[in-house]
């Protein structure tokens, strides 16, 4: 499991790689966090639990990224460390955590929704790649 | 962007021809060299909206238009009421986004003796960056109020003055907003976000106007040199990032079923006239009314906090411009007058001299068009340019658009020396991230002053007055 974040013109792309699509995933949830704060900072101590459904993969990464979204803005929190279970279109999932704590984790951007663009949920060989643009 | 695949109108004016699925042209406006910069996703993207149904005109971009989601930000399109649609991506996540801008009628000296208190009362008081909330929390009835009166409603509630009212587009509240239209989620996420800057390129400044290009159409907007103005870049924060999410979502699902075959998923949109796009409409126009509270709230508790070292002043308000927005309005087309619905996604209404929607005292010049800058170099005020609305629905860009990605940014500066460095030009720096100070650094944007001359050039807006920042508070 791997993750990076990708330029985009005005905002940030979040990219996952991963053996199962829900690793893939995970990994995406986390270059997420890293657009905001370094993931490393953040303990998780606390977890949350979330599960969506989609018509397809892709919109389902959006749902998940959105979901984390919504739970960080309403809870004040940001994860570190992701358990994602995916079968059948559907999404369950356990978001590990802290408050925000601004001094240590220097967030440096909220980030507004998860965007069609850039939308990629695919398999290449024994892995699954799993990205778009996120706003901030 | 490859210059050869499209045809010059002029030296600020290129057309996309219509080719494929297009129904109209693309038209962007720009010189040679912001053009030549501009990624070939907005050329792709222009002609993308060009296909959608119902789409009149052309389907524009403006000078500082970059790669956004199925629209280019910095694209303008009007679509008919009958056979158009309305684009949840094409109004954006941060719904009526948006500049407003306060004179105080004080000489950079007066602020210049107090420049660092005054930087961290206004950073003490104007929760700015991620996870701050406001004072204020509603009652889900207050939230229903807040979400149909917008301004109104705040200065109702003693936030801010009535005159302001006049000042704001939509004379500070849009009509037929629809709460009920909004999810549950959406107003959780604006619970405690009331009152709120945000974060990213969202800031509050103390700006200097540095230099007059205008000094008539100036003195009418209450501009003078040498004397200091603030400016407030923020949204509609959770409330219209939520309804972005909600609706992008729906209305991509929707489309095949609506008849509605899309060349890129991300311009997901709606017939104006189905149910869908009816709701879309009503929460968009709450997510309006929320960013124009919000900015009101925010302007009051920046009034405070000016009170606080210069009892006299009272701050009124220059204007209030949104820029991601999708606006019901008349214009003229082939000489018959039509209603029309106009997204602007990262580009500002730029009504010329004489229109009727401009508050009487602005009406002969123009309406105030505000571009923000990077905040370490210069925001702009502009008017809405005679025969404006001819070029692009009466529409001008918005900003500078960055250079650089965030991540090249805080490879390339700290935070810690960006903050030295503007303090030792004279711009203090208040913000809770480091990280978000790198990545928002002044060289991280393109050069507004370019954006803002093909905008003059090309006639979209004449230029008025650049402001230069003392303190700039960053979320």
């Amino acid at each position: 499991m791997r993750w990076e974040t990708f330029a985009h013109d005005a905002d940030v792309g979040v990219r996952g790689f991963g053996a199962t699509l829900g690793e893939a995933f995970a990994a995406a949830a986390t270059a997420l966090t890293a657009v905001i704060t370094d993931p490393h900072r953040v303990t998780p101590r606390e977890s949350v639990a979330i599960s969506c459904a989609a018509p397809d993969y892709e919109l389902l990464l959006v749902d998940w990224l959105n979901a984390l979204i919504y739970e960080m803005a309403t809870r004040h929190m940001l994860f570190s460390h992701f358990e994602v279970e995916i079968a059948d279109l559907q999404l369950m999932a356990q978001a590990f955590g802290e408050p925000i704590d601004v001094e240590r984790h220097q967030p440096a951007a909220e980030i507004k929704g998860a965007s069609f663009c850039a939308l990629e949920v695919s398999r290449h060989g024994d892995e699954w790649l799993a990205q778009c643009v996120v706003d901030v | 962007m490859e210059l050869k695949s499209l045809i010059q109108r002029s030296e600020y004016e290129w057309e996309v021809p219509k080719e494929g699925a297009m129904r109209v042209p693309g038209v962007i406006f720009a010189d040679r060299e912001l053009l030549a910069a501009m990624d070939e996703k907005v050329r792709e993207q222009v002609a993308n909206v060009a296909k959608l149904p119902g789409i009149v005109g052309a389907s524009y971009a403006m000078p500082d238009a970059h790669w956004g989601y199925g629209f280019p930000i910095g694209g303008v399109a009007a679509f008919d009421p009958d056979e158009g649609g309305i684009s949840a991506g094409g109004v954006g996540f941060d719904i009526s986004c948006g500049v407003r801008c306060l004179l105080t009628g004080l000489a950079r000296q007066e602020v210049e003796r107090v420049q660092a208190e005054l930087a961290d009362r206004l950073f003490a008081r104007i929760p700015a960056g991620v996870g701050s909330t406001g004072a204020i929390r509603l009652s889900d009835a207050e939230m229903d109020a807040m979400l149909v009166g917008g301004a109104r409603w705040a200065v109702e509630h003693g936030w801010g003055r009535r005159e302001d009212l006049a000042r704001i587009e939509e004379g500070g509240c849009v009509a037929a907003a629809d709460p009920q239209a909004v999810s549950a989620q959406a107003k959780k996420r604006q619970r405690d976000e009331m009152g709120t800057l945000g974060s990213g390129n969202h800031y509050l400044e103390v700006q200097e106007v540095a230099e007059i290009f205008d000094a008539e159409t100036a003195a009418a907007f209450g501009l003078r040199l040498g004397e200091i103005v603030v400016s407030i870049h923020c949204g509609s924060r959770g409330l219209g990032h939520q309804i972005g999410t909600d609706y992008l979502r729906e209305m991509a699902i929707a489309a095949p079923a609506q008849g509605i075959s899309l060349p890129d998923r991300e311009l997901a949109c709606a017939p104006l006239s189905s149910p869908l796009g009816k709701r879309y409409l009503g929460a968009m126009r709450a997510g309006i009314n929320c960013a124009l509270a919000n900015r009101q709230i925010l302007t009051h508790l920046t009034r405070e906090v000016f009170t606080e070292f210069f009892p006299a002043t009272t701050l009124p308000l220059l204007y209030d411009v949104s820029h991601n927005t999708c606006k019901e309005e008349m214009h003229e087309i082939d000489g018959r007058r039509r209603r029309l619905f106009v997204h602007r996604k990262g580009a500002t209404r730029a009504f010329g001299p004489g229109h009727p929607e401009l508050p009487p005292e602005f009406r002969a010049y123009g309406q105030p068009v505000l571009i923000g800058g990077s905040m370490g170099t210069a925001s702009w005020v502009l008017a809405g340019a005679a025969g404006g609305e001819t070029r692009a629905f009466g529409s001008a860009c918005h900003g500078a658009g960055r250079a650089m990605s965030r991540h090249e940014a805080t490879r390339r500066y700290s935070g810690r020396k960006i903050v030295d460095e503007l303090a030792a030009r004279g711009i203090l720096i208040r913000s809770p991230s480091l990280r978000g100070v790198a990545e928002e650094a002044p060289f991280a944007y393109k050069d507004v002053t370019a954006v803002v001359d093909a905008a003059h050039r090309a006639g979209l807006a004449r230029k008025v007055a650049r402001l230069t920042p003392l303190i700039c508070i960053k979320g």
